[in-house]
């Protein structure tokens, strides 16, 4: 990107949108037990939030989140709902059979807290992924295209 | 044989007529497909997963391993985008 987007107008907008869209993911996420959403829609809504910033601020490290931070979340994500479906394993399960976590509760509420880790693990994975690809597809200032 | 593809065509989309003939109706509850695992998923995925939204019961529990595919497809993807496009620029 050769220049940023970014106006006073923009900025200000952006300023009051990016929390709501965080905080909307979040609520998809942890309501998608209740109602249509998950990790795959949270994390569109992340990816759509930090691309966002990025297009107003016109620098590819907002929040910390480089390309590499980026591709650490991506792989992150995915190792995550691969862990826990390797911790069932591990406790005596089937794999991805989340009764046989090790958490003090009933087999239904563990199997729904292992719903909501796997979901958390799509939301990562998939915010990391999107935002791989928006910056794979965009040569900021000062980088050669 | 270029004088062929006309009555293949017809040919062949008579025969997918035919056979839409025999799909089951909309929404219908006798469909094999409604008979197998659905009533089980419909009745028991609340008491079993402790999740009310029976869509993702199946997601993420029963169906897990598919969703881990579906998310290991959209990784690869990133990852081909990164190796591919996004890397080149920053040498």
């Amino acid at each position: 990107m050769r220049a940023p987007f970014g106006s006073p107008v923009l900025d200000a907008a952006c300023r009051l949108l990016v929390p709501f869209l965080l905080l909307f993911a979040l609520y998809v996420l942890v309501h998608g037990h209740d109602s249509p959403g998950g990790g795959f829609q949270s994390g569109t809504l992340l990816a759509g939030a930090v691309i966002l910033v990025r297009l107003v601020r016109g620098h590819p490290g907002g929040w910390g989140l480089e390309r590499r931070a980026a591709l650490g979340l991506a792989c992150g994500g995915v190792g995550l709902y691969a862990a826990i479906g390797l911790a069932s394993l591990v406790f005596g399960g089937h794999y991805l059979d989340y009764s046989a976590l090790p958490l003090p509760l009933a087999a239904a509420s563990r199997r729904a807290l292992g719903i909501l880790g796997i979901e958390v693990g799509v939301t990562l994975g998939v915010t990391g992924v999107l935002v791989l690809i928006f910056d794979a597809l965009v040569a900021w200032e000062g980088e050669e295209a | 044989m270029k004088g062929l593809a006309g009555p293949a065509l017809a040919l062949v989309g008579m025969l997918l007529v035919v056979a839409a003939q025999g799909l089951p109706a909309v929404g219908d509850a006798t469909a094999p497909a409604a008979r197998h695992v659905a009533p089980r998923y419909i009745e028991r995925s609340h008491a079993e997963t402790g999740t009310p939204n029976f869509v993702t019961a199946v997601l993420a529990d029963y169906r897990g391993y598919d969703t881990l595919g579906e998310t290991t497809v959209i990784f690869t993807a990133g990852l081909a985008c990164f190796l591919l496009l996004g890397e080149g620029k920053t040498r």
